[in-house]
């Protein structure tokens, strides 16, 4: 009989992974996107759950933060921003994709999940040190892993500057209302549209 | 500390499983918004399987961990700079089919 922490352990486990996979395959098939992004911040979530069982607090946590907060919010804003509803059209050989692409997928999976079955781990490793992982974490980042931690904040300001580069729009054009040129006082006119539709254009012009 | 109840096997299989489906959804996605979010399925599984190994087999140096850090700030700067790409495509092709971003084929 093992102690009820095991069991509870066990169960909380099943959740999180069921919760991770059947969200995953949500992402994945629905056909509405905006609950495919939704369902997409519950499997972070159950990410970070998982994080939590192998007694990593701070990734959980930066998990949640960084993803949830994050990337997802970041999703759904570029979901709002190019909603449309469009009938893509159909494309041929569509169907023998999706069984050339099921075929390869499910041969990975097979060839990962041999793997992890036959290799035989060396557990239970060294002790898990726990609640003292973000002391361990800073000691890493300030000694043996000083370059990539460096690397890693002109890569974020590099993603930054090119984010604000690529999305930004093209102020140095002539203004959809009057006609004139303008410059980056564009940016300062409340009234003007942020995304100029086809459509309207096509009608004012009509 | 380790937990026993749960193999290091199953964690495996979760990530085995996420990947795969974001390997899937990579391939077989029309909207462009839909690939990026398996491209961020697929960093998840890879984070899962990073600290599962960092909690089960290196558990006084974190190795893991602190590589899975830098898959999550990677993973960031790549959603900011996919999603740019986006906006910019859309704003000059009207569509974020993916047969329809056809420039660079052959």
């Amino acid at each position: 009989m093992p102690p009820i922490a095991e069991i509870t352990e066990l169960i909380v486990f099943v959740l999180l992974a069921g919760a991770v996979v059947i969200g995953a395959l949500g992402v994945v098939l629905l056909p509405n996107i905006v609950y495919a992004a939704f369902l997409l911040g519950g499997v972070f979530l159950a990410v970070a759950g998982l994080y939590l069982m192998l007694n990593a607090s701070f990734i959980a946590a930066a998990q949640v933060l960084i993803y949830v907060g994050a990337v997802n919010v970041l999703i759904l804003f570029a979901i709002m921003l190019v909603n449309k509803k469009e009938a893509m059209a159909a494309s041929p050989g569509m169907g023998l994709r999706r069984l050339l692409s099921s075929g390869v997928c499910l041969g990975l999976l097979t060839l990962l999940l041999r793997v992890a079955f036959t290799t035989p781990w060396a557990t239970p490793g060294p002790q898990s040190i726990g609640e003292d992982a973000v002391i361990r974490l800073g000691e890493h980042f300030f000694s043996d892993y000083l370059l990539p931690f460096e690397l890693a904040s002109v890569l974020l300001l590099m993603a930054m500057i090119g984010a604000i580069v690529l999305a930004r729009r093209d102020v140095f054009a002539t203004d959809v209302g009057t006609g004139e040129a303008v410059d980056q006082a564009l940016i300062e006119k409340a009234r003007s549209p942020l995304l100029v539709e086809k459509t309207t254009m096509e009608q004012s012009t009509r | 500390m380790t937990n026993l109840s749960v193999p290091l096997e199953a964690y495996l299989t979760v990530a085995a499983l996420l990947f795969c489906i974001g390997v899937w959804g990579l391939i077989n996605s029309r909207n462009a918004v839909r690939v990026l979010m398996s491209i961020e399925l697929m960093l998840n599984g890879v984070n899962i399987n990073l600290m599962a190994f960092s909690s089960y087999l290196d558990g006084n140096e974190i190795r893991g961990q602190v590589y899975a850090i830098f898959v999550i700030t990677v993973a960031a700067a790549e959603a900011a700079v996919g999603l740019a790409i986006l906006l910019s495509l859309y704003r000059n092709r009207d569509t974020v089919d993916m047969e329809q971003f056809n420039l660079l084929r052959w």
